[in-house]
């Protein structure tokens, strides 16, 4: 434990200091989004690429450091949290402005706040805050002090303002002022979005000078990946944040200085079977897929290094669990992936009357195990998957047939009609704590996909999830949510209502032009750190 | 004058009646008032019924469509849920995008394919011929999407894939009908005259050919502009062929009715005016 | 050109025969993963290496060619028919009803159809082997795939109705399906063959291009259009020339189909 702090201290102290060593101004950074961003509105943003352009302008009250994982002082030089998790006092920081020169007062952030929990915006954002019924309330203390009191306790109350951006409730602009190190210049739909540097931005560096290095940022639309690649190699941006295996495969043998690989991700592949009760199944795969023996049986006759060695290129790791040991305090160390083990998988499925027929399987009365994954189709990975699932399961007689979709109807699937069998999937996670999470472990939840929205818990585990999960919402000390959390990923381990597969590696290239670059498993993966870094000299850039 | 109109017409209740059913086919689709963000964990109860009840006012075939031409009729083309913003405003973006691919797309493919067709057919010369034959059959067999492919591997610019798709088309066809002028029995006799070979082409060749050429023309553009969507789509070219692809994959009512009236009407103006030259060809033959 | 003909024609003999012959031919089972060599170069055990996933490039272009070479043409001969029968009929009737149905199939070019093969998608059973599915991919294909040859034919149908030969059938009293199938469906045949064989390969990319929606052919089944698709990854595939093998064959082998027709049946 102490050893990984001194090595954070002193990352971040070789970062600061090659900061400075190289720092200049100027020039522009160019890398691609893969569609144009869906809104400007920082508190309605949901996609990827409205959450970047969130981050390079967005000014929030604390930043959740992407390196420690730790919250940090922005907008807010302190805060305290108080009664019982429902209150948070904060003292802003003085003289900020936005980018069009009207100041940061404590009324922004009670704007922002009250539009934030307005329930009739449905911000995604602001539903993470909602942990019960009633009103927020704001109370400005002052031209820099303001307390924000809601209806009921929130565990991890300061690092979900790392998503918050504070607009302003006076300027013209509305959501175009901002806070953060830029602001959007130009947009052209479909083609690319400029964002110049905010001339008020508040944060220096230590030698007094104003962040951040880079004066420009060119945002490039460009859906296909491969061209996105060729045109790394051409130069004309400047990193990808995640790349696939193969690519990164291609770049570590042409220049490995271009490659980063900041170890396992917090993403997730996973798949599971349909337990709606409702669903068109018939009664026989139902029974099936509510049977722990079943899916246990499932689980172990897949083999997940094959996955990650062929399917990854060797760039994942066998998961364990809902939570991925890349985030560092939530993942229970305890649980270690399913193993390989196709005469325990058989024994399992012989425990519910199942039986080897001829190589093929079957079940207690008589019918062949055969039945379909739905994937989304276009993703390569889980094509990949799928086919050698497909393999793998033929080893104990069961019969997979892969059906690819596209997201549209397999949402729809999923979320409607519950007309599958199983589904492969992936899940991304932004969010370090568990309470992101919530909506998928509580059996009242319409995410819960396994079977969704339930009046009362189907099952004593999905009973006993609940109460561990609300248990770990309402507690304040760490420790003691940390402790209802690890149960909770045990219960998951031991009934495999989702079979976890494989956790991908955090996979970067960046042009070698580009300084102070520290790729982390942490969205966003290369530029969390965009106030620091610089583009290198060789690369003044003939523009 | 009124043969003018009756075409208008034609082609007004066509585009209509592609709307329509371009619709239909949307609304009837799996996947039709679903958002991805559903999957959003963040989303509490409310907000996901809020996102599916979004989708209600368009659940209903006629009343959407019959909103829409109110909307149209008003100069309204709605708003693209996918992308949140006015159709109209994307279709003013994309469009130039588009035409211009379209238009560089055509130039190269018929100063390629009419120049080759003329080379061939006025030199006589066979190995001229057979490898110009040669290099048409194989962009034709080659689809637009290998294509686009191939031209990103090469690191090519996209654009010009469209000239390589009208490309053989022209040189095809332009060389059998400039073959067959050549044969006329007034432009053997011009030949033994003793006339040259640009003379014949321009005062002999040329004229007989031309209302054929002209009604070629019309068939390319059509040509040129359905090839734009996969095209557009593969090499990431923000055209209209991009929107539409978006579009698709999002269920995007509103985009994809005035996408389909666009394509019908392209389709409809180029056709009708290749058959109305065909016809004003025939009727001055006869 | 002659001997070009006939080396064509020797040519789709011979890989007709080798996908037709592939239980025997091909040297592994298009679906079975080596998995301790995936992405391998050619070998003498893998002739044309092996895939992502370990598979037997040649075996799975050998029965990747099977199904493309007969289904293709399949879907392609129902767009024929198709074609033949709309655009011949209101080519010889003429008046409204040509008008209306050259309308129609212009209204039909400009639909996005993609959705009906998405619904059709939805509609079928999620339990359907691979064979199945792929067969009502093409068939799919093929009953949406006539409306421009319909044109052409139609325009060729109007010609010919009008023609001196026709003229004097009527004369001589054939009329109605006699006429039709004794002097304008003869006639036609060139256009229908060209526009036959113009859409295979058509049809055979149309396939390819489904796949990415997740309506091509299901898993472990190849085809041309999933064997194409390994070259989707461009950015990493510069270093393994033979995966452009399929691409190649693709080429050679419409190349050759046009070959054997002659020049002139080839329309716009």
């Amino acid at each position: 434990m102490r050893q990984r702090w001194v090595r954070i201290v002193l990352l971040i102290l070789a970062v600061l200091s090659t900061g400075i060593a190289l720092a200049q101004s100027g020039g522009e950074l160019r890398f691609c989004l893969r569609s144009d961003p869906k809104t400007f509105n920082p508190l309605l943003m949901a996609d990827d690429a409205s959450e970047t352009v969130r981050y390079l302008t967005g000014g929030v009250l604390m930043r959740l450091n992407r390196l420690t994982q730790e919250a940090e002082p922005e907008l807010a030089t302190s805060w305290k949290v108080s009664d019982g998790g429902k209150t948070i006092t904060l003292k802003l920081r003085d003289g900020v402005r936005f980018s069009d020169g009207t100041p940061l007062s404590s009324d922004d952030v009670a704007y922002t706040v009250q539009q934030l929990m307005d329930p009739a915006l449905h911000s995604p954002t602001g539903d993470a805050f909602r942990s019960g019924e009633g009103r927020v309330i704001t109370r400005v203390l002052g031209k820099n002090r303001i307390t924000i009191t809601f209806p009921a306790p929130i565990a991890g109350l300061d690092k979900l303002f790392d998503q918050v951006a504070i607009m302003s409730a006076k300027s013209p602009q509305k959501e175009m002022a901002v806070l953060g190190p830029y602001y959007v210049a130009e947009n052209k739909a479909g083609a690319y979005l400029i964002l110049k540097r905010n001339p008020n931005y508040w944060k220096h560096d230590s030698s007094g000078r104003q962040l951040p290095y880079i004066d420009s940022v060119r945002l490039e639309i460009q859906q296909n990946r491969d061209i996105e690649t060729l045109r790394l190699e051409r130069g004309e941006i400047d990193f990808i944040n995640s790349i696939d295996a193969e690519y990164y495969d291609k770049v570590m043998a042409q220049n490995p200085a271009m490659a980063h690989d900041a170890g396992i991700s917090l993403d997730a592949e996973f798949m599971w079977f349909n337990q709606v009760p409702t669903s068109p199944l018939p009664a026989y795969k139902k029974a099936w897929f509510t049977s722990t023996n079943f899916r246990r049986a499932i689980s172990e006759a897949i083999n997940r290094e094959d996955l990650v060695r062929i399917a990854f290129r060797g760039r994942a790791h066998p998961a364990a669990g809902p939570v991925s040991p890349g985030n560092k305090f939530w993942f229970n160390s305890k649980l270690q992936p399913h193993p390989f083990d196709q005469k325990s998988a058989l024994q399992r499925l012989a425990q519910d009357g199942f039986h080897l027929q001829d190589g093929v399987l079957h079940d207690r009365d008589g019918h062949m195990v055969e039945f379909s994954i739905v994937t989304n189709a276009g993703n390569k990975y889980r094509e990949r998957m799928a086919t050698m699932i497909q393999q793998d399961l033929s080893g104990i007689g069961i019969k997979l047939n892969v059906v690819t979709l596209d997201f549209p109807s397999l949402i729809e699937r999923m979320t409607r009609t519950f007309d599958y069998e199983a589904c492969l999937l992936g899940l991304v996670n932004t969010d370090l704590d568990p309470n992101s999470q919530m909506n998928v472990w509580l059996s009242s939840s319409d995410n819960h996909q396994w079977n969704p929205s339930q009046k009362t818990p189907a099952t004593a585990w999905e009973a006993e999830i609940d109460k561990l999960m609300r248990a770990q919402a309402s507690a304040l000390d760490a420790k003691q949510r940390k402790q209802y959390f690890d149960q909770v990923q045990e219960i998951a381990w031991e009934q495999e209502p989702f079979i976890y597969l494989v956790n991908k590696d955090a996979l970067s290239a960046v042009s070698p032009s580009v300084r102070n670059v520290h790729p982390v498993v942490l969205r966003p993966q290369v530029y969390w750190n965009i106030d620091e870094l610089s583009l290198g000299s060789e690369v003044a850039r003939n523009k | 004058m009124r043969g003018v109109l009756k075409l208008a017409a034609k082609i007004l209740i066509t585009v209509l009646l592609g709307g329509f059913l371009g619709a239909t086919l949307v609304r009837l689709a799996p996947g039709f008032g679903v958002d991805e963000e559903e999957l959003d964990p963040r989303l509490n109860q409310q907000s996901i019924v809020a996102l599916r009840q979004a989708h209600a006012p368009e659940s209903n075939l006629m009343v959407l469509y019959f909103h829409y031409l109110d909307r149209l009729l008003h100069g309204d083309l709605g708003i693209s849920r996918t992308l949140q913003r006015p159709v109209r405003q994307l279709l003013v973006e994309r469009f130039p995008e588009t035409m211009k691919g379209v238009g560089l797309g055509l130039a190269l493919g018929w100063t390629l394919g009419l120049g080759l067709a003329v080379a061939t057919v006025m030199s006589r010369a066979w190995y001229l011929d057979l490898s110009a034959g040669i290099l048409a059959g194989l962009l034709l067999c080659l689809p637009a999407a290998v294509l686009a492919l191939l031209f990103v591997l090469a690191q090519a610019p996209a654009r010009l894939i469209l000239g390589l798709i009208v490309f053989p088309k022209v040189f095809r066809y332009s060389r059998n009908l400039l073959a067959r002028s050549s044969a006329l029995p007034h432009v053997l006799m011009a030949r033994a005259k003793g006339l040259g070979n640009l003379r014949v082409l321009v005062w002999h060749i040329l004229p007989t050919a031309a209302p054929q050429l002209l009604a070629l023309a019309g068939v390319s553009v059509s040509v040129a502009f359905t090839a734009a969507i996969p095209v557009e789509a593969l090499c990431d070219l923000p055209g209209i062929g991009q929107l539409a692809w978006k579009a698709a994959l999002g269920r995007d009512v509103a985009l994809l009715i005035n996408l389909t009236m666009i394509v019908t009407l392209v389709t409809l103006v180029a056709n009708s005016a290749s058959d109305l030259m065909g016809n004003r060809f025939r009727r001055a033959e006869a | 050109m002659k001997w070009a003909r006939i080396m064509a024609i020797a040519f789709l003999l011979v890989v007709s025969a080798a996908s037709l012959l592939a239980n025997f031919v091909a040297p592994a089972s298009y679906a079975h993963q080596f998995r301790d060599v995936p992405d391998a170069a050619p070998s003498r055990q893998h002739l044309l290496g092996t895939d992502d996933l370990g598979r037997d490039r040649f075996s799975r272009v050998l029965y990747g060619t099977r199904v493309s070479l007969l289904l293709a043409p399949a879907a392609a001969l129902l767009a024929s028919v198709l074609a033949a029968l709309v655009g011949g009929i209101a080519g010889f009737v003429g008046g409204w009803v040509e008008r209306c149905v050259m309308a129609a199939t212009d209204l039909f070019l400009s639909l996005p159809w993609l959705f009906l093969l998405i619904t059709v998608r939805a509609l079928l059973p999620l339990n359907v082997s691979p064979v199945t599915s792929v067969v009502i991919t093409f068939a799919l294909l093929g009953c949406l795939g006539w409306a421009g040859a319909a044109r052409v034919v139609c325009a060729d149908a109007r010609a010919l109705s009008q023609s001196d030969f026709v003229l004097l059938a009527r004369a001589s009293g054939s009329a109605g399906i006699r006429l039709l199938w004794h002097h304008l469906v003869p006639n036609l045949k060139p256009v229908l063959y060209a526009q036959f064989w113009i859409s295979v390969p058509v049809f055979m990319i149309a396939e390819a291009n489904l796949g990415i929606l997740g309506l091509g052919v299901a898993e472990p089944l190849p085809s041309w259009g999933s064997l194409l698709r390994e070259l989707e990854s461009f950015s990493t595939i510069s270093g393994q020339p033979w995966q452009f093998v399929p691409l190649i064959l693709l080429i050679v082998v419409v190349s050759s189909f046009h070959l054997v027709l002659t020049q002139e049946e080839l329309p716009v």
